[in-house]
């Protein structure tokens, strides 16, 4: 059987005020924690699973330690117990050596606040990561200027990212994480801080991207739309916990607790309202939902 | 009146202590001295083959391809060409020489301090009060160590001005690095970046305004000092204004003290101009 390429095993980061070892079995310390402000329980206790190829999506608001989680996959942050596997390989146990290389190459990922270098060309930020492998100079320009072009930004090589827009940036984010070939894609956000309008463009783009990859994509969002178009696989976190886990419109069909319903009850409404529109107007195809969010349409009316 | 009683004298301590050092390290003095004299006749040397014309062409250049504007390259070059008719180029020369090589090696030793202070917390805590002394410290103070390690002459005024100028340099290196986003840094080590890829390609880059801003104070600081280094024998325009002080020369003292002035801010107006250039956010 093929190993999964992201397993998260009862994954824990307490952040303290000495970063002392914590034992997370302990109740009564992660009570007493809760209760006071000394140390701040992020994630507690997650354990997922991600099958490769799958773009699985993680959804909480801000402060539901979504963005801790994501970066204890390849720990920019250190989980304070807990295990991670990506790809059969057990991240938690590697030293400094061994984690850089797994950043070169199973790993790539784009954040919402870019992380672009200022002092550096489009084409030099999406070579970035291939040149402290060490990637030879002309053969980093041709693969940066390929992973350019399927972004749409070719022709922007010489510009500085100080001088691109929002949506622009991202989409060098987007070619700097691509350009990579690694097998797992992390977004934390990506596009979060885009304008709506832009934000539903680069979903499209990376649906289109992802269908000619294939890659494994995690996923963090807080915006509900945004889950439901793109997840194969949905997590709901709230508080550090995953509250419930499955198939988007499983969610939105069958929420497990009253949180998770408040958050799908207004795309409930929205799409009760746009199926009667469509029953009105006898219009059969419902443009604009994937056919796994029609499923849930017939469930909820 | 202070109590005759309480009276307690540490000087007697303090020149047992160097005279001890003298004895036990000369050599190593020696050698240091040697290593600066060296540097500074280089440099000198250098300065010294370069025609006046060629000061004039460089800081015209230099002055247009900071600034693009003509006003300013017609300043800076008729300043100059101030100094050389008040009589006063070759000694104008002699300052550069003491001024470039203590900002060479304050360089050298100062930023590389700042990076082991922005990375090492516990170097922080030890150097900055360090720091916080040597700039509160009265310039003069300088001198006296200066002055009995290697005698009189440019060796210890070079001494002298590297001590005093280098705090600036150190100081913002290790600024410029702390300021450096923490967002911008994570996505380098998402990417595989080591500690020194991090540091080589993200870090000093992003911080290279201040470390600019850095040097541009520290040779500001240098050449304050090199008006004081006069007192300990060091020949330029220092001493000039020196000499005016003693004579009440007023008339003197001025051509050579507006020199200075001068020096400085064709000086500043450069460094500044490419601190400006350097700054990744603005292009």
């Amino acid at each position: 059987m093929k190993d999964p390429a992201i397993l998260i095993e009862d994954l824990w980061k307490v952040y303290t005020k000495n970063d002392e070892d914590i034992d997370v079995e302990d109740q009564d310390l992660i009570t007493s924690f809760d209760e006071s402000d000394e140390a701040v329980v992020a994630v507690r206790g997650v354990s997922l699973k991600v099958e490769p190829g799958e773009v699985f999506v993680v959804m909480g608001l801000s402060g539901s330690g979504k963005s801790t989680l994501i970066r204890c996959i390849l720990r920019l942050i250190d989980p304070t117990a807990g295990k991670v596997f990506v790809s059969g390989e057990n991240v938690t146990a590697m030293n400094m050596k061994e984690l850089t290389e797994f950043r070169r190459h199973q790993t790539a990922m784009v954040f919402q606040h870019y992380g672009l270098l200022p002092h550096r060309t489009v084409l030099e930020n999406v070579g970035f990561g291939l040149k402290i492998q060490g990637v030879p100079e002309k053969e980093m320009i041709e693969r940066s200027k390929v992973s350019l072009e399927k972004v749409g930004l070719s022709g922007w090589e010489n510009y500085y990212p100080n001088s691109l827009s929002g949506g622009m940036r991202q989409r060098v984010g987007i070619a700097r994480a691509i350009v990579m070939d690694s097998p797992i894609l992390l977004m934390d956000e990506p596009f979060s801080g885009l304008d709506p309008l832009i934000r539903r463009e680069m979903q499209d783009e990376l649906i289109r991207l992802q269908e000619e990859m294939q890659k494994t994509i995690f996923f963090v969002t807080h915006d509900l739309d945004e889950a439901m178009r793109l997840g194969d696989k949905m997590a709901v976190m709230k508080n550090g916990q995953i509250v419930q886990q499955g198939e988007p419109s499983d969610i939105l069909s069958h929420p497990a607790d009253d949180y998770v319903a408040r958050f799908v009850q207004d795309k409930r409404k929205q799409l009760k309202m746009a199926d009667e529109r469509a029953k009105l107007e006898v219009v059969s195809d419902n443009t604009g939902n994937d056919p796994s969010t029609k499923g849930a349409i017939t469930n909820v009316s | 009146m202070f109590p005759d009683a309480l009276e307690f004298h540490v000087a007697e301590y303090v020149n047992n202590g160097i005279n001890w050092l003298l004895h036990a390290y000369a050599p190593t003095f020696d050698s240091i001295s040697a290593g600066i004299s060296f540097v500074l006749m280089s440099i000198q040397g250098g300065l010294s083959s370069v025609p006046w014309w060629g000061y004039i062409l460089l800081v015209a250049t230099l002055a247009w391809v900071v600034s693009k504007r003509i006003s300013t390259v017609l300043i800076l070059v008729a300043m100059l060409m101030l100094i050389g008719m008040f009589g006063l180029w070759q000694l104008a020369i002699d300052t550069l020489a003491v001024i470039i090589t203590a900002v060479i090696l304050s360089l050298i030793f100062g930023i590389p301090l700042g990076i082991l202070m922005a990375e090492v917390d516990l170097a922080k805590s030890i150097m900055k009060p360090i720091l916080d002394g040597m700039q509160t410290m009265p310039s003069f103070v300088y001198l006296i160590p200066a002055m009995m390690f290697f005698g009189l002459g440019k060796v210890p005024a070079v001494f002298a001005t590297l001590i005093y100028s280098m705090p600036p340099v150190i100081r913002l290196t290790d600024l410029g690095l702390r300021q450096v986003p923490k967002s911008t840094q994570e996505a380098a080590l998402a990417y595989g970046c080591t500690k020194w890829q991090l540091l080589k390609e993200v870090r000093v880059p992003l911080a290279m305004p201040n470390i600019m801003a850095g040097i541009n104070q520290t040779t500001m600081m240098a050449l304050a000092m090199v008006v004081v280094c006069s007192m300990i024998g060091a020949r330029g325009l220092g001493q000039e204004v020196l000499l005016s002080i003693n004579r009440i020369d007023v008339g003197h003292g001025f051509e050579s003290g507006f020199s200075i002035v001068i020096l400085a801010i064709v000086i500043d107006r450069i460094t500044q101009g490419f601190a400006r250039r350097w700054d990744p956010n603005k292009r």
